[in-house]
């Protein structure tokens, strides 16, 4: 029979230390989230189908979807091209430059959404000269995109620049060697070895991209039916005491949190070597 | 202007520069609006707004749920950290993928969720009210839903440089007669300080300008529950431009120096360990 | 201090290190676990260290039997193969470790403590650097202050796992001489573990052979090269 290790916590600290985690994120975060579907389900399911097809309901979902396949695509583009630059040249100002990436990570979604008022809004910068020509950035799709934009811009960088410095440039310089071209390399070298990387933060920006919150509802207008994505048509909802249909567009929210946990978790164990740091 | 050839690897000119062109455009001129609409209002109106008693009161709601808040996710997100990298225990990776919900849920779904649980009809605040003790709609409220928000922070943060630390550090300790608490206390913990230092300003800077899942939860009465994102929306809806740039300012500053205490603490663990 | 192992083993996975090993260490001696990887030499001085539970057999430190006794309470001093300096503490914080932790009864006053570190220092060629940081100092001198905090605590004796596999030739050389230096000293009991034949022959008193947990020969250095035990012991030696 072997014996644990002498410098492993005897089984009585272990266990208590295990149980009061494990009560600690009950209650924290599993709580919270039983509540939604709980709520969701309180008048059964017609109720909740009905919750979720009403015509404003629908609009709120295809607006969140619609920004979503906007803003997602852009910032991993970005966020490629930006960590090529960052993670494979030397240069003056890099540490600044990423920490100007990471900006928007630590701003209040507010802040972010106001910024874009002051820019765009009708006593903005921009304003008259919108006004003039009819262009319609705040109130509209335009200024929900760029504000979802901002809050969701750090999070493929952030996933790839870490992977890509750990990963080295000899590969890169091994391809250029045999003559291959900038983009070629990038193709056929560079992006195999960070596909996974960016999956991951694609997810990651996805979640944030549609459950946005603070930004978006600085920016929106709340015109219902028209400039209300999901969360704000929850709130909306829940400002009318509709609970119920509240927490029934709230569930499919949930819901996709909860797909991108699975889908987040099979990646970060499939390949976890290939994601690198999972700072924050 | 050409750039030399600072790296065999092609394409530095153009992903730099398109990186710079996408930052400038989303990022920095925004915020340049930002900070010039302050300026061109003068300093005294800027002061006046941005220190007025009402957003004063804002600023403490904001700044102390968000540090009480932190403060407790540093000690029990440590210990979560802690039993997940060194313990084995069944459904660990179930309680490691639940970690990250508050980075996955929307913020506005964790709001009434988080309601519906502590108000006075809720699960834990039925259980609560014959005691007198509300938590709802109160800055309690608050300080639990950036509990919620704010846990990943420190997890994430303090579990790769845990899962790091080589044990024959705590080996050695353990050989010159340490206790375990004393090696934890002054081994471990050393080490990880830093980590939990960054992770702690960063739960520290989203909890003082979260706005989705708090302003359900908090009642939201000026100089008692108000948070300071909120009385940004409020200005804005009456048209008071001035009034909601100034208390953006102030929490843009806030947010720089939390940034900055991160870099600094960052900068001076690479310095101390002669990378 | 003699130590005394009998009949120990210890198994990974189903896969055996050590097989119904036994030796005795007498007082002051400066004995060499010498073998290829695998052979169980550094299970053995984990085992004896405390850091591994041996599976079945006993260990005695002059007579007392240790065998559940925590690493803690064994008043060893262990030098690693790579260090495992506490890099966020000074030289001199590394080395008065073992006395800091003490109880307050046993504890040395601060006078004491510092005058115990120069003494230190001074021993192993370190002086005037106390104040300095681990990623300050070189390899070889990392070394020297792991073995300095080992010895701080005046243990019973010093185990070292391959102390000089993570330095080149020359540093080697002369941590080699400074070490059996120090043994002769101090008259500490002393077991190094190493994979390296010239090493073990030049430095220890005796030599146990081990292969696949099991010792194939223990002698003085004379009498394992003057006659080989085993068809191993013969080949390892080429």
């Amino acid at each position: 029979m072997t014996r644990a290790s002498p410098l492993d916590a005897p089984l009585w600290l272990k266990s208590s230390l295990i149980l009061i985690v494990l009560a600690y994120i009950a209650v924290v975060i599993l709580l919270p989230l039983a509540a939604v579907f709980s709520e969701a389900f309180a008048s059964g399911l017609p109720a909740w189908i009905e919750a979720i097809s009403e015509p404003d309901a629908q609009a709120a979902i295809k607006l969140t979807l619609l920004v979503a396949v906007i803003a997602v695509p852009l910032n991993c583009v970005f966020g490629v091209v930006a960590s090529w630059a960052v993670a494979k040249h030397d240069f003056p100002g890099k540490a600044l430059l990423v920490s100007l990436i990471d900006l928007p990570f630590s701003v209040s979604p507010v802040v972010s959404g106001l910024v874009y008022v002051l820019l765009f809004g009708a006593g903005g910068w921009l304003g008259p000269w919108l006004q003039e020509h009819d262009i319609q950035i705040i109130f509209a799709l335009p200024g929900i995109v760029l504000a979802t934009i901002f809050v969701t811009f750090p999070f493929v960088a952030r996933e790839l620049i870490p992977l890509m410095q750990s990963q080295g440039r000899d590969e890169e310089e091994a391809a250029l060697s045999l003559g291959a071209t900038g983009w070629q390399t990038f193709r056929k070298v560079t992006l195999p070895n960070i596909r996974w990387g960016l999956l991951y933060g694609v997810l990651l920006t996805n979640a944030r991209a549609m459950g946005e919150f603070g930004a978006v509802s600085v920016v929106s207008g709340h015109i219902r039916g028209e400039t209300n994505t999901m969360p704000l048509h929850i709130e909306l909802l829940y400002n009318d005491y509709n609970l119920a249909a509240a927490f029934a567009v709230a569930s499919l929210l949930a819901g996709l949190a909860l797909v991108t946990l699975v889908l987040k978790t099979a990646l970060e164990w499939r390949h976890g070597d290939a994601i690198a740091s999972r700072g924050h | 202007m050409t750039f030399k050839r600072r790296s065999a690897i092609p394409g530095f000119g153009l992903t730099l520069g398109l990186t710079l062109l996408w930052l400038s455009l989303i990022v920095l001129i925004p915020l340049t609006a930002l900070v010039l609409r302050a300026a061109t209002g003068g300093w005294a109106h800027f002061i006046e707004t941005a220190f007025s008693e009402r957003a004063i009161a804002a600023y403490r709601v904001s700044f102390g749920t968000a540090l009480i808040a932190a403060a407790v996710n540093a000690v029990f997100g440590l210990l979560v950290a802690f039993v997940l990298v060194r313990y084995r225990f069944p459904g660990q990776r179930l309680l490691s993928a639940l970690v990250d919900l508050p980075f996955a849920l929307p913020t506005a779904v964790a709001g009434i969720a988080l309601t519906a649980i502590y108000a006075d009809t809720g699960w834990v605040g039925k259980l609560l009210a014959p005691y007198g003790i509300r938590l709802a709609y109160e800055p309690q409220g608050i300080v639990i839903a950036l509990i919620f928000i704010g846990l990943p922070f420190i997890v994430r943060t303090v579990e790769p440089v845990l899962a790091d630390l080589g044990v024959e550090a705590e080996e050695a300790a353990a050989t010159l007669g340490a206790s375990r608490w004393r090696t934890f206390r002054s081994v471990v913990l050393p080490e990880i300080l830093p980590a939990l230092i960054t992770g702690f300003a960063l739960a520290f800077a989203r909890g003082v300008g979260e706005y989705g899942s708090v302003i359900f939860i908090a009642g939201n009465m000026p100089f008692k529950s108000e948070i300071a994102p909120l009385l940004i929306v409020t200005s804005l809806e009456e048209f008071d431009y001035a009034g909601a740039t100034g208390i953006a300012i102030v929490m843009l500053l806030a947010s720089l120096a939390a940034l900055l205490l991160i870099n600094w603490v960052q900068h001076r663990e690479r310095v101390r360990r002669g990378l | 201090m003699t130590i005394e192992v009998q009949t120990v083993s210890k198994a990974f996975d189903g896969h055996s290190a050590l097989k119904n090993l036994s030796i005795e260490i007498p007082d002051g001696t400066f004995v060499a676990l010498l073998g290829p990887s695998g052979s169980g030499k550094t299970t053995l001085l984990r085992i004896i260290a405390g850091l591994a539970y041996a599976d079945g057999g006993t260990i005695l430190f002059d007579r007392e039997n240790v065998t559940n006794v925590p690493v803690q309470q064994r008043n060893i001093g262990f030098v690693f193969q790579n260090y495992a300096l506490f890099r966020h503490m000074t030289v001199a914080e590394n080395i008065t470790f073992g006395l800091d932790v003490m109880k307050r009864r046993h504890r040395p006053n601060r006078a004491d403590r510092t005058a115990r570190v120069d003494e230190l220092l001074e021993l192993v060629r370190l002086d005037g650097l106390g104040k300095r940081y681990p990623a300050q100092l070189s390899g070889g001198q990392r070394q020297r202050v792991a073995l300095a905090r080992a010895l701080a605590r005046k243990p019973r004796f010093l185990l070292l796992d391959e102390p000089f596999g993570a330095l080149d030739a020359k540093v080697r050389q002369e941590l080699r001489g400074a070490l059996r230096n120090i043994h002769d000293q101090l008259g500490l009991t002393s077991i190094f573990v190493t994979h390296d034949r010239e090493e073990a022959f030049a430095l220890a008193d005796r030599i146990a052979i081990l292969n696949d947990g099991r010792i194939e020969q223990y002698g003085t250095a004379d009498d394992i090269s003057g006659s080989p035990a085993t068809e191993f012991v013969r080949d390892f030696l080429q």
